[in-house]
């Protein structure tokens, strides 16, 4: 529903009797969208400023002295070169792992037939209820137990423990006639390989969904990171070393703070202005019931 | 985004396949299981490791006095009674009321309102429309982090601000209310294109028939919205609500990165509660006591979602 608004700009008919109405429908969208943009110009110019500038009295909306030295002192001073491979390895391979599980299964809902299915979908379903904020302990003893602390997979397995997408990707596959995969079957291949090489390439939009959004959800993921990497710096990703560290080091020096935080958005900005109708189609879903 | 299957759905429906005596060994038959199981391992095992098994266990430690060190001791029911005599706990459940009421309704009421001006023809649309949502893909964190440079009671771009226009100074981290009021704006400046983004998609199924013929009839632009729009929203409102009372509920990343909770208790939320009794306060201790915040967290989400499916399943029958 949702991509076609974004597609389709301009659906009702233009009134020209409301030409005064327009220009003030245009004034109050650029002050509304001037205050939106406003805090992450504020980022981009402190992450611009040098420190005498910023604790300076007065209001500055322009870097007096323009400077790069926020870029390099949290990278010379922290490992935060390190913290964004840990995220990016983080991010990557939890979206390998959940998107691949997540097609898999849905897959097996939409189109395969199997004893206490619709048991097992419930089963599935009740767990999107189960707020990851309130099973943190239990995660802490688990990921103890399997030996996983004090390494990324603590992260990693825990996060990739996700369930919407079998939803999204069981409403795709449902769509995909079963015609066309038994088709497949009576040539010879087999169930996995009718999936692999008639189904998926049906699945390039909801592909893009999954991984952009799993991604996103990844490279941003904060509360079970900051249980699972606590005390060891590196293997901070960097949203725990923002909070856990430089919050901590840098309490007046928001400029290299800023610079970390500019460069931590900067990938997932530059995908969502990219694929801007994917994020959009994705984060109107997610949370259907 | 069903659109490719369906194109080639209606290629093939009517094209190549035969039906035969053979179709019984389609994909449907009943022997499948075992490749159904092949299928949904994968997922399966993870999520029962990973959040079924964790929740089972949520319950069990949180009838425990447990530590780091491995100390057990049966509390019975006592963790639950220890969180009803806390005060702090009632502070959270408090501040999490507070951040609730402010972020959900007013969040939703700026959304519709910017969804209504974007609505219909405006040169430049697309521009607003993604700059508007833009804030919506930057992290929790990073968008706590900026509030709290923003809000910095000293040196901060609102202060300066504050200043210019003659206005006092305000006690944004050294006050519990202003702090709050804080981490709300921010929330709201990160939460609103989304309000916005659902309620574009609702504005879009409103028939603009109708509102000529209201038009035609004499009706204001208010009583149009009043009376035709805004009810013909109503699954869009009931949508909203429900996510974002979630959301609010359960924050987390935006506040703990703006104020770790304070000063004192002041932004201290449910969820940041569960993590200061168990892990910030003196390392990970008290994880019994933790355990049964995280159950409360989880019986007030499945009432929210409770309450969505009982409505839910109402207004498919009305349908």
């Amino acid at each position: 529903m949702t991509s076609s608004t974004w597609d389709t700009g301009a659906a009702a008919p233009p009134r020209k009797r409301h030409g005064r109405l327009l220009w003030l429908r245009i004034a109050v969208a650029v002050i509304v969208t001037i205050v939106m943009a406003f805090p992450l110009y504020w980022m981009l110019l402190t992450a611009f400023s040098t420190r005498g500038d910023l604790y300076a009295p007065g209001l500055q909306l322009w870097p007096a002295h323009f400077t790069f030295q926020n870029f390099v002192r949290p990278f010379q001073e922290f490992p935060v070169w390190r913290w964004f491979g840990n995220s990016l390895v983080v991010a990557v391979v939890v979206t390998v792992i959940t998107v691949v599980c997540n097609l898999l299964a849905g897959y097996a809902f939409a189109k395969l037939r199997f004893r206490g299915r619709n048991a097992l979908f419930l089963v599935l379903l009740s767990t999107l209820m189960i707020p990851p904020q309130a099973i943190i302990v239990p995660q802490f003893f688990i990921s103890i137990g399997l030996h996983l602390y004090g390494g990324l997979w603590a992260v990693i397995l825990p996060e990739a423990a996700a369930i919407f997408g079998v939803f999204l990707a069981r409403q795709f596959f449902l769509a995909v006639p079963d015609e066309l995969i038994e088709a497949a079957q009576l040539d010879g291949a087999g169930r996995f390989r009718a999936f692999v090489s008639v189904v998926l390439p049906l699945c390039r939009p909801l592909l893009a969904v999954l991984v952009l959004l799993t991604f996103m959800g990844e490279w941003n993921a904060f509360g079970w990171p900051l249980v699972a990497l606590s005390g060891n710096q590196d293997l901070f990703t960097v949203p725990i070393g923002i909070v856990g560290t430089l919050q901590g080091q840098y309490t007046s020096d928001y400029g290299a703070i800023m610079a970390v935080n500019l460069l931590m958005i900067l990938p997932i900005v530059a995908l969502f202005l990219a694929f801007q109708r994917h994020f959009v189609e994705g984060l109107s879903r997610s949370g259907l019931r | 985004m069903t659109g490719a299957a369906e194109r080639i759905g209606g290629a093939t429906a009517g094209g190549a396949v035969r039906r035969g005596p053979r179709r019984t060994a389609g994909p449907f038959r009943a022997s499948s299981g075992a490749v159904a199981t092949a299928f949904l391992v994968p997922n399966v095992v993870l999520i029962v490791v990973f959040t079924l098994l964790p929740l089972v266990y949520a319950l069990v430690i949180s009838f425990q006095d447990l530590d780091s060190l491995g100390g057990t001791k049966w509390a019975g029911l006592g963790n639950y009674a220890e969180l009803l005599a806390d005060p702090v706990f009632w502070q959270s459940a408090a501040n999490t009321g507070v951040f609730t009421l402010f972020t959900v309704p007013v969040g939703m009421a700026i959304g519709l309102g910017i969804a209504v001006l974007l609505n219909g023809v405006l040169p430049g649309r697309a521009v607003f429309r993604t700059i508007i949502f833009l804030p919506l893909v930057v992290s929790g964190v990073a968008t706590g982090v900026l509030g709290a440079w923003m809000f910095d009671q000293n040196n901060g771009f609102i202060d300066k601000f504050l200043h210019v226009l003659g206005l006092p100074q305000v006690q944004w981290q050294s006050s519990g209310g202003w702090a709050m009021t804080a981490v709300i704006l921010m929330t709201l400046w990160q939460r609103i294109g989304f309000d916005m983004l659902i309620y574009l998609a609702g504005l879009q199924g409103v028939d603009p028939a109708v509102q000529e013929a209201a038009t035609t009839d004499g009706a204001s632009g208010w009583q149009r919205f009043r009376l035709i729009t805004f009810p013909l929203l109503g699954p869009s409102t009931f949508f909203l609500l429900v996510m974002n009372l979630i959301y609010s509920f359960q924050v987390f990343d935006t506040v703990w990165a703006m104020t770790r909770g304070g000063p004192g208790y002041g932004t201290t939320t449910i969820v940041s509660y569960a993590y200061r009794v168990a892990f910030d306060e003196h390392g990970p201790q008290l994880l019994g006591y933790g355990a049964a915040v995280g159950i409360v967290i989880y019986l007030v989400t499945l009432l929210i979602t409770g309450l969505q499916w009982r409505f839910n399943a109402g207004r498919d029958q009305a349908d």
